[in-house]
């Protein structure tokens, strides 16, 4: 299937800063909820200071517990959900401001694939309908939006005179979450956000719908935002890897050396977690104890010394910071252990 | 019950079970003929898809299916024939003889009752001792499931407890009155992988502790390598491959179990197609003649679509239901048909 469709050297007129420009710049961004009955001024650091470069034509995996704000940091990417603070950059404009880009145009080079395939379908609407929406609300007229959703389809292995006039319920999971696909790629997106878009399906339709993901960004040239809790699906699609743990990046690296040597020990528990598939193997210890700690009043200082094998008082006292970075091929982690001056016993050895 | 003929027999002993969902519009084979058995002290794992019938089959177990259910065929727990009990003998033999643990402890705890209420109850419904006494033994039990300062815990809601905790908690009622057969539903599924793996190691080291006999439903591979003895591979409301868990996950006999292993994401070349199982599981309304992962199967022959292959076993302990068992034994690891 992959061997007959050859990436066509494709130039995109939309691509206004090249190959160098990054994609996507995020800045500090901040998302909190207040939360009521948890006490006065009581708010969910959902997102907490993130920054992260998306380079073009990569996948970047985010990787994190439940709570840790993965989710709410790609409905913040869209706008779904205001930041309180901090700044977005798509391909060179800022988002939102009068000389940047806006909401709606960001929206139609960015677009997103949820986890749940039924509940973001239309019951009511047919299959080719659906995908025809989008382009018909961005302008085209009802013949061309028609035209475009039947090509989308056979993009995503859906015959369109067959699953067309279907209505969401008459497709099993592994379809619906190709027509979810099919919409977001229907409006022409340069970027697509796939929020735990495989998660809930089948192990064996899970590799069918990772084979047509990849293929499409092959031939349409696109850069992925892949979030998931699944590391080992992670560490296959993507080629940079974000760890997140109580809205807080705490590793940024490309995927095989986050993989082969994690530098923050949280990455490590994770990795450590991991089942193996051959039952000679079996985890004897738990990498770590206990639960992710609430996030509404997160611990002080570095976030996972609660749960860290190494903590130290340098730990409870400050907060470690990402480091610097530079490209695509820096690897870098929120550890004082990764810090020679920090004053962690260990410094330097991560 | 615990004399010499009963103790040799295999705990639990499942035959051609069946349960269809009948409705006006269609007949649902949820299950349609599972076998297997189990010793005691066995860890079993049902391995399966959504909708290959594992969830039931484990509810029929306890008899859990509601009235509309028609479940057919035999199953003996612990020498009693479970599909015939009634009243009294049936609540003593819920929670008493079988327990289980669920998917979601937040949907299956009662979110107006404390912890301690939940465990008091049952150990007084079962065993008839007092409230003090039970409220100690409840403390007990939150201690063997690693529950921190179980003394405070004991009168927590379950939304005040995390996910973690919360599945700890439900562990500790089906084990309050010692049941010989303890099911477990994806019991780590909705659980974060640095919990996951310690409630698992937790399940493991009670289930040798207390030596009960354990059914656990997975559709993640790397669980049943993690606590089974053996496996029993389910595919559209059948067990279609049954064996040890390192010769099963080594060497699949079904190319369903086989195509399962090869399209599971873990450690792939990234450059490379995943090795998916074309096509997706039948309707169960309307059931394939013939071995139902034939539609699916590169392996499949004209034969294959004429009845169900009848069990063969290739080797000591393994069965399996598939006509070319010989060929996918032949076929390199991890390589889908």
């Amino acid at each position: 299937m992959s061997a007959t469709v050859q990436a066509k050297p494709y130039v995109d007129g939309r691509d206004r800063g090249g190959a160098a420009q990054p994609m996507l710049i995020a800045k500090e961004l901040q998302r909190h909820f207040k939360v009521k009955g948890a006490g006065k001024g009581a708010v969910v650091r959902a997102v907490d200071g993130v920054s992260f470069t998306l380079f073009k034509g990569e996948t970047l995996g985010v990787v994190g517990e439940s709570g840790c704000g993965k989710s709410t940091l790609a409905r913040v990417l869209l706008h779904l959900v205001l930041p309180d603070s901090g700044d977005l950059v798509f391909d060179g404009d800022t988002v939102g401001e009068t000389r940047g880009i806006s909401v709606a145009d960001l929206r139609r080079q960015v677009q997103m694939v949820f986890q749940d395939s039924y509940s973001s379908l239309n019951p009511r609407m047919p299959v080719q309908d659906s995908v025809a929406f989008g382009p018909m609300v961005n302008g085209k007229s009802k013949a061309e939006s028609r035209r475009i959703a039947q090509d989308i389809l056979v993009k995503v292995g859906l015959r369109p005179d067959l699953f067309g006039p279907r209505y969401p319920h008459e497709l099993s999971g592994g379809q619906k979450q190709r027509v979810n696909i099919a919409r977001a790629l229907a409006v022409g997106p340069r970027m697509v956000i796939l929020d735990e878009a495989v998660s809930a399906l089948d192990k064996s339709v899970e590799a069918q719908v990772l084979n047509l993901l990849r293929e499409l960004k092959r031939t349409l040239n696109l850069t992925y935002l892949f979030i998931s809790h699944d590391l080992n699906v992670v560490r296959y699609i993507s080629d940079r890897v974000l760890v997140m743990y109580l809205g807080q990046v705490v590793e940024l690296g490309p995927a095989a050396d986050v993989f082969a040597k994690a530098r923050h020990p949280y990455t490590q528990a994770l990795l450590g977690s991991r089942l193996s598939m051959d039952s000679s193997k079996r985890i004897e210890s738990p990498p770590i104890v206990g639960d992710p700690p609430s996030p509404i009043n997160p611990p002080s200082g570095c976030r996972f010394r609660t749960r860290c094998p190494h903590a130290e008082a340098v730990c409870e006292a400050e907060m470690p910071t990402l480091g610097q970075w530079e490209d695509r091929s820096s690897h870098v982690a929120a550890c004082h252990m990764t810090n020679a001056q920090s004053g962690h016993s260990l410094a330097g050895t991560a | 019950m615990d004399g010499g003929m009963v103790a040799a027999a295999p705990l639990l002993e499942v035959e051609d079970l069946s349960v269809q969902f009948v409705t006006r519009e269609a007949t649902v084979n949820a299950v349609s003929g599972a076998t297997f058995n189990l010793k005691a002290g066995e860890v079993l794992c049902l391995l399966g898809e959504s909708g290959s019938g594992k969830s039931v089959t484990l509810r029929a177990l306890m008899r859990l299916l509601p009235g509309r259910a028609r479940v057919k065929g035999r199953v003996n727990v612990a020498g009693q024939d479970a599909l015939a009990l009634k009243g009294r003998a049936l609540q003593s033999f819920r929670g008493g003889t079988v327990a289980m643990v669920f998917q979601e402890p937040m949907t299956a705890l009662d979110p107006v009752y404390t912890i301690g209420q939940h465990l008091t109850e049952m150990i007084r419904r079962h065993k008839g001792v007092g409230r003090a006494e039970a409220r100690a033994q409840a403390i007990e039990l939150l201690n063997l499931v690693k529950i921190p300062s179980a003394e405070r815990r004991i009168d927590a809601y379950p939304h005040e407890l995390s996910g973690g905790l919360r599945q700890r908690a439900m562990i500790a009622i089906a084990l309050s009155c010692g049941p010989k057969l303890l099911l477990a539903d994806e019991p780590t599924t909705a659980l974060d992988a640095t919990v996951q793996i310690q409630v698992l190691i937790l399940l493991r080291r009670l289930q040798q502790e207390l030596g009960m006999g354990t059914i656990f439903v997975t559709h993640d591979l790397g669980v049943a390598a993690e606590i089974a003895d053996r496996v029993a591979v389910m595919y559209a409301g059948r067990v279609i491959e049954e064996g040890p868990v390192a010769d099963v996950l080594r060497r699949p006999a079904h190319p369903y179990t086989a195509g399962l292993m090869a399209s599971t994401v873990h450690d792939q070349a990234p450059d490379q197609d995943i090795a998916a199982i074309p096509g997706s599981p039948p309707d169960l309304r309307r059931l394939p003649p013939g071995c139902s992962f034939a539609p699916r199967c590169s392996l499949a022959m004209p034969a294959c679509r004429q009845g169900f292959p009848e069990p063969v076993f290739p080797a000591p302990g393994r069965m399996a239901r598939c006509l070319r068992v010989a060929d996918v034994l032949q076929q390199p690891v991890g390589v889908h048909a």
